[in-house]
């Protein structure tokens, strides 16, 4: 994604800085089918890794500035601006968007340290680990289910839901947005590969149907 | 494919999944007073067992939790699945409950991320295959 908000970065990096499928962006416009499927990559968003024992003090103390913490598979729990992903008994993902980060105003990462405190445990700056992937429309789906075992129907798959699977053989975090878009967060060096392929499984919608 | 229960996240594809070989191998109370052999056996020694066997798992694209399983090595047949630490569960466990066991575990995710249509179906082809296959590769 290119730079669009005017961020000023710590010494100047923020400008330099380079999402990992933004060689793709020109490629997801043409391949995207609007009113069909359409893929673009998320702007940067600031991301923490913690690790926290749920049934502790300093997980209430977490969950109070991330907006709570999901208690299983599949809960995403948050607040405005602000969702965590649940991606194991002990283990979470806070996703903000970018200017959250301490670095550009904010002070997501350090208030989740400060809550951890010295309690077992961690948080990491995770912000530059993955990258997003918005795939939207109505056959979103259709392009997910060619590469995911998971049951995606919206009677078992429900908007604000996210669940730590594969894609396309590769690890990813699945939230769902809304009833016909999803985000994607491939690892960073994933993101050329999910990027490709979801291109290639997007093409048959571009063409009409064969009935 | 298998379709394997993770204790956390439901039913999910055997390539979600890391084997971690036998359950249940202990660590020895006193390692200075094993001789070469016996931390040997310790070490590499395993058992090769036909028919059911308790070994570890790793959900490592989901949750990234170990559990143990009871598996048969000759059918496939996931016969139980049960936490790290738990005692081996009583093998006389009939082999109709095995599709019981997952639904159950698919079921115990409030989620819905694995609905019991997508077990029931993907369990059915997966048992076949590898009730085909499994003898075969059991007795290389
Ligand atoms: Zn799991």
């Amino acid at each position: 994604m290119a730079n669009t908000a005017a961020l000023k970065g710590i010494n100047g990096l923020r400008e330099i800085r380079r999402s990992p499928a933004s060689h793709l962006a020109q490629a997801m416009e043409t391949g995207s089918v609007p009113g069909t499927v359409v893929l673009k990559e998320g702007p940067f968003q600031t991301m923490a890794g913690v690790r926290v024992d749920p049934n502790s003090e300093e997980s209430a103390r977490i969950a109070s500035v991330a907006g709570g913490l999901p208690a299983r598979c599949g809960e995403v729990s948050g607040k405005e601006g602000v969702s965590v992903l649940w991606l194991g008994p002990s283990e979470f993902l806070v996703v903000a968007p970018e200017e959250a980060h301490d670095s550009l105003g904010g002070d997501l990462i350090g208030s989740l340290t400060a809550a951890l405190g010295d309690a077992p445990g961690q948080v990491v700056d995770l912000s530059a680990n993955r990258t997003t992937f918005e795939l939207s429309g109505p056959r979103a789906r259709a392009v997910l289910e060619k590469g995911c075992a998971l049951d995606l129907h919206p009677r078992s798959f429900t908007p604000g839901t996210a669940v730590s699977t594969e894609v396309g053989n590769i690890p990813v975090a699945l939230l769902k947005t809304g009833e016909e878009s999803f985000r994607l967060f491939p690892r960073a060096s994933f993101a050329d590969y999910l990027g490709r392929w979801l291109l290639d499984a997007m093409r048959e919608f571009a063409s009409p149907e064969v009935p | 494919m298998l379709l394997i229960s993770c204790p956390n996240c439901g039913s999910r594809d055997e390539t979600e999944f890391h084997y971690g070989g036998q359950a249940h191998v202990s660590y020895p109370e006193n390692p200075n007073e094993l001789n070469d052999r016996e931390w040997a056996e310790y070490l590499f020694y395993r058992d090769n067992t036909k028919g059911t066997f308790a070994e570890r798992w790793l959900h490592s694209t989901g949750c990234r939790q170990w559990f143990n399983m009871l598996r048969d090595t000759v059918t496939y047949d996931i016969q139980a699945v049960y936490p790290m630490g738990a005692p081996r569960p009583s093998t006389a466990v009939p082999a109709a409950a095995e599709a019981g066991t997952a639904s159950v575990a698919a079921d115990s995710t409030t989620t819905g991320t694995t609905a019991p249509g997508t077990s029931a179906t993907s369990t059915s082809p997966g048992t076949t295959k590898s009730g085909i296959t499994a003898p075969e590769g059991a007795t290389k």
